[in-house]
């Protein structure tokens, strides 16, 4: 199975973009299950879900949402993989920028709105400079020169990435989204995190980026809500 | 060069009834419609050399085959200049770093700024100086800069023109600036004058290209007495604008 972790600030387009390229995935015959990570609330499984693909939802409540998504990471996996899906795409809440929640082995996308302007790329760190793939949203209220002055910065904070110019209105990007997805490599064995989340209480707050849960320790949130205190 | 628009589908899921058209390095083309018909759309496809991966599924190819992966995604290699609907600048940024930054990205000398402002001042009668802040700029000062800076740095051979008369600046020395020696402009337009400016016109109705006017002889005669009204009207919003009174003898063109 393949794993993609989207990622990106709050209202960038993430949901819009992960639904058309959910769209362009069974168009080509691949099987997605979809994993959407929030805070308190959502209600984007029931738009997800419309599109006949099994959804499932996280809320972190009062764990750091990106926490929550990596100590979930093998239970969202195993559950995908119980669907029957080729790939599982999870949706991060977008909300704290000082993490990164990509593990190594998954395919890391992060969302960005070019109308948030060109100084944007500098600020917001791992999300975007450890991301394989830029998607940059809303370029049609900005203008070409400012669509490519954006890509510039994108470029300098991280040579490397594959920038996608997308629009979650009209769907452009996403079957070239889907495409990337569909050649990326399979997970398999134990995942590491790219970059190291921030100081704060529980194990991975502290630095430990062994994905696997039997590596955590402190009060920690399952996917089905259980909450449970690991540790001495 | 020929760039060939390959028709795909329309807003109900038909073929577009207009199933090709080749545009060659010189032309220049309109694009009328009324609201909501498709012609912002037909401009992205251009614009990204959709190959069926847009809504419409158009094809566009150069030279009869679909361009290099690489020329669609780096703005080094892409042979598109647009100029869109947007009339204002979002980045927070000087006029001098936002346009050294955009020649960088093109592969340019950021030392075409000075040229960049020079063209600027001819297209607008306020002048944009090079510490001005982007966002601080006026509708017109900001789309004879998108003018200026696509007519020096995005110097590129297919232009795309999304509705210049609602810019607020002089349109028919902008269309003469962007279009250039040899090279393919698109204007999407609802200006009888720029219509009839061009060779032909792709008509577009209900997500669909449904037909392709030749402009007549007849019709550019008819364009040399548009030329004069829109002089002539041109001159009375200048009146207005500079606080005049006009008289009825202004009345006769």
């Amino acid at each position: 199975m393949k794993m993609v972790v989207i990622a990106g600030t709050p209202g960038s387009g993430k949901t819009s973009v992960l639904m058309h390229t959910v769209k362009n995935l069974q168009e080509m015959g691949i099987r997605p299950a979809v994993v959407k990570i929030d805070c308190l609330w959502t209600e984007d499984d029931a738009r997800i879900n419309r599109l006949g693909v099994p959804v499932r939802v996280g809320l972190a409540r009062d764990m750091c949402p990106d926490h929550y998504s990596i100590y979930n990471t093998e239970e969202m996996v195993s559950w995908a993989s119980s669907q029957g899906a080729d790939v599982l795409l999870n949706e991060t809440a977008g909300l704290c920028l000082r993490c990164a929640p990509y593990p190594d082995r998954a395919l890391a996308v992060c969302v960005i709105d070019v109308t948030s302007g060109p100084n944007t790329p500098l600020k917001i760190g791992p999300l975007l400079t450890t991301a394989d793939v830029v998607v940059a949203t809303k370029g049609d209220l900005v203008s070409q020169a400012e669509r490519e002055v954006f890509r510039e910065r994108v470029v300098e904070v991280n040579p490397k990435c594959r920038i996608v110019e997308a629009n979650g209105l009209t769907g452009k990007g996403s079957r070239e989204l889907a495409d990337i997805i569909k050649y990326s490599r399979e997970i398999d064995g134990e995942m590491l995190l790219r970059h190291n989340p921030p100081l704060a209480v529980c194990t991975l707050c502290t630095g430990e980026l062994r994905v696997s849960k039997k590596h955590h320790r402190g009060v920690l949130r399952h996917l089905d809500g259980f909450v449970e205190y690991v540790g001495e | 060069m020929i760039i060939t628009i390959k028709g795909g589908f329309d807003k109900d899921g038909l073929p577009e009834r207009v199933r090709s058209v080749d545009v060659s390095s010189g032309e220049v083309i309109g694009i009328v419609g009324p609201t909501g018909s498709g012609k912002s759309s037909l401009i992205s496809d251009l614009e990204q050399f959709a190959q069926g991966d847009t809504s419409s599924r158009r094809y566009v190819l150069i030279d009869g085959s679909p361009p290099d992966p690489e020329m669609r995604h780096d703005p080094r290699k892409k042979p598109v200049a647009q100029l869109s609907q947007n009339m204002h600048f979002l980045a927070d940024m000087k006029v001098c770093d936002f346009i050294c930054m955009h020649a960088r990205s093109r592969g340019r000398d950021p030392g075409l700024l000075s040229k960049v402002l020079e063209i600027t001042n001819t297209l607008t009668g306020e002048p944009v100086h090079a510490n001005d802040n982007l966002t601080e700029l006026s509708g017109g000062q900001s789309r004879a800069l998108m003018v200026a800076d696509i007519a020096v740095i995005s110097d590129s051979p297919i232009v795309l023109i999304d509705e210049i008369e609602n810019a607020g600046i002089r349109k028919k020395e902008a269309l003469r600036l962007l279009s250039g020696e040899g090279k393919i402009v698109l204007v999407v337009t609802h200006d009888p004058l720029l219509a009839l400016m061009t060779e032909r016109r792709i008509v577009m109705r209900n997500g669909g290209m449904v037909n392709v006017i030749k402009t007549t002889d007849e019709e550019r005669r008819f364009c040399d007495s548009l030329f004069r009204v829109d002089t002539w009207l041109l001159s009375l919003r200048e009146s207005i604008r500079r606080g005049e009174v006009l008289s009825a003898t202004e009345a006769v063109i």
